[in-house]
């Protein structure tokens, strides 16, 4: 929910890092930040645990039928709410019980991480992509459009996101993964188009880069091979850390009413028929609450431990 | 000083005119008729629905009912009213923000308490047992989404312990918005207790922090003043915008509990399509954003005595 356009101000000031190579005086060869990263990266449990974690969600999302031989739509109405999950037997289709329609909770589990993945991630790509494009016309040339492209994007920014994803999602008929993800992109490039462009700005005066002017690089030369890749390490960050907060602003609006509605599975979809039931079953929002927690979590430890990486002040 | 405030009081008009166009847009592309709305599937004459419409200025070309709707705000603080029943929006406003504002105020006071606490407490131990522990907490916080830590909430203490009423009742005492404050501000209270580690954190190693030790100042001053006053910047940034989310973001936890504030009228107004209504209430949103980030920058003035506003 709202936890996207958060994650954008807590994140700002912690990773407006200095992006030159780091000094790598005590290593037999000199590394750049990135080599540097990684290797700071491989002894962080945070790391391995995050990227352990979303191999299986990746996994899962792919190739559902791996995990499941269940059908998670189809229901026998016999185990209507059959609750009392058998932990003894992971992995059966009723372990974790049944839904209302007697669908086995664990195979909507598995089939619903699908749409959660792909809302985080095409709304991220999709985001990065607008928002860094913004961000760096404005920070790289200064003047009249970074006027015109940051009040622009404050325009677009002083809508609360929730409520403009609301009134986005409310003017489509058919609500689909798609539209989803249009909604959340909509007004959640403005984060991206603020981190870039202050990244931009603090490389741009960067002596390579007026060695670059010097040689008689191009515009686009500059912008892609010497500020781009310097200007990166930021954005990643906050694109890491939004994902998780895009999957969960998914589950919010389904939960609201207005993400994606019945015939698709999705854990938003099941959270918002398991508050409803919240006296009778609880097992039909506990599951998928786990799974949604776990998701967001892993991203976020994730783009944490980069962060933490990427920060030379931190080592 | 004065020029600062006036810069940005002039910047701020074509970001408030272009957030309200842009909703305005938005909520008026949604497809559904508010007047058709209103006589059910029995349908209206066709005369009838028309004069409704000319006399609410729905007939208008968009960009007319955008001018009279802004000029109207502006020049007579006066926010048209509901098409369903002709309510004045300023008054159905007028019930509704109050409530919101209190949930919020309530949220804002938590997360500044709590959050800058166990932020302090995790800064001046970094790398020890306690801040291991928030940082683990906080990780938590931030990962459960704020429909799940709502329903845990009312799980545990309204039907096991029975400690809350489930829902806030028609009387909205204070009492029982602390229970709805602490789940809207929870998430909050995780960035700022992580923001203010992180910056005392790195306070701690710079050079006043030891030129102040070494004068001999007091442990409490040293903290108190020297490391905290540096270390608020960021944590005042996310504050400000904060303001302006919580109120904005209040949809959720107002479902969960029941409370008639701004959130439920954010979700009746795009149900029912009360342009007029939804509009308003961005209108109001906008300006406390635009307000409270103002101020905000103001205030890194008083924090830092090196930033100047000329």
């Amino acid at each position: 929910m709202p936890d996207v356009t958060k994650t954008a101000t807590a994140v700002e000031d912690a990773v407006a890092l200095p992006a030159d190579p780091a000094p790598a005086a005590k290593q037999e060869k000199a590394r750049s930040l990135w080599g540097d990263a990684w290797v700071d990266l491989r002894r962080n449990p945070y790391f391995l645990v995050a990227s352990v974690l979303i191999f299986f969600l990746l996994l899962i999302a792919v190739f559902p039928s791996l995990f499941t031989s269940a059908s998670p739509t189809k229901g026998d109405l016999v185990k209507h709410f059959l609750g009392k999950p058998e932990l003894g037997s992971i992995g059966s289709e009723g372990w974790l019980g049944y839904d209302g329609q007697g669908r086995s909770v664990y195979a909507r589990l598995i089939y619903g991480t699908r749409a959660s993945i792909i809302v985080g991630v095409a709304v991220t790509a999709i985001v990065t992509i607008v928002g860094g494009v913004m961000g760096m016309l404005a920070g790289y040339f200064g003047g009249w459009i970074d006027a015109l492209l940051s009040r622009l994007t404050d325009i677009f920014f002083g809508i609360p996101f929730l409520l403009g994803a609301m009134v986005v999602l409310q003017s489509f008929v058919e609500r689909t993964v798609w539209v989803v993800v249009f909604a959340l992109a909509f007004l959640g490039w403005t984060q991206m188009a603020r981190v870039m462009r202050g990244a931009v700005i603090t490389v741009k005066h960067a002596d390579y880069v007026h060695a670059a002017k010097a040689l008689g690089a191009g515009t686009g030369r500059i912008l892609f091979r010497h500020i781009l890749p310097n200007a990166m390490a930021p954005v990643i960050v906050v694109a890491t850390i939004a994902l998780g907060g895009y999957i969960s602003a998914e589950a919010t609006l389904s939960y609201l009413g207005l993400g994606l509605a019945a015939p698709t599975v999705s854990w938003g979809v099941d959270i918002s028929t398991g508050v409803d039931q919240i006296r009778v079953a609880q097992h039909i929002l506990l599951w998928p609450s786990i799974m949604l927690s776990i998701t967001v979590l892993a991203f976020i430890m994730l783009g944490e431990a980069v962060r933490n990486a990427l920060d030379p002040k931190l080592r | 000083m004065g020029r600062y405030v006036a810069r940005r009081l002039l910047q701020m008009i074509p970001v408030f005119l272009g957030t309200t166009l842009l909703i305005f847009l938005m909520v008026y592309s949604l497809p559904g008729d508010p007047v058709a709305g209103m006589f059910g599937d029995k349908g209206a004459d066709p005369a009838t629905l028309a004069k409704i419409r000319h006399d609410l200025g729905l007939d208008l070309p968009l960009w007319q009912q955008y001018w009279n709707y802004m000029t109207d705000i502006i020049l007579h603080f006066d926010f048209g009213t509901q098409i369903r029943n002709g309510r004045p929006i300023t008054e159905v406003l007028g019930e509704a923000f109050p409530v919101t504002l209190q949930l919020a105020a309530l949220a804002f006071a938590f997360e500044l308490v709590f959050g800058i606490g166990l932020g302090i407490i995790a800064g001046l131990k970094a790398g020890r047992l306690a801040d291991n522990a928030i940082l683990i907490f906080t990780l938590l916080i931030i990962s459960i989404p704020v429909f799940v830590l709502g329903f845990i909430i009312k799980m545990v203490f309204a039907f096991e312990l029975g400690w809350i009423e489930p829902n806030v009742s028609n009387d909205q005492l204070v009492s029982e918005m602390i229970a709805p404050a602490i789940v809207l501000g929870g998430l909050s209270l995780a960035y700022v207790a992580r923001l203010t580690r992180t910056s005392m954190a790195e306070n701690l190693r710079a050079d006043y922090m030891r030129t102040a030790v070494a004068k001999g100042l007091p442990r409490r001053r040293v903290i108190g003043v020297h490391l905290m006053r540096n270390s608020m910047i960021p944590v005042v940034t996310f504050l400000g915008t904060d303001i302006g989310a919580l109120m904005g973001g209040a949809v959720v936890t107002e479902r969960i509990f029941n409370i008639k504030g701004v959130g439920g009228l954010i979700a009746e107004s795009i149900t029912r399509r009360e342009g007029s209504t939804l509009v308003g209430l961005v209108t109001i949103l906008v300006i406390i954003y635009l307000v409270t980030s103002l101020l905000i920058d103001l205030l890194y003035a008083v924090l830092d005595p090196r930033i100047r506003y000329a």
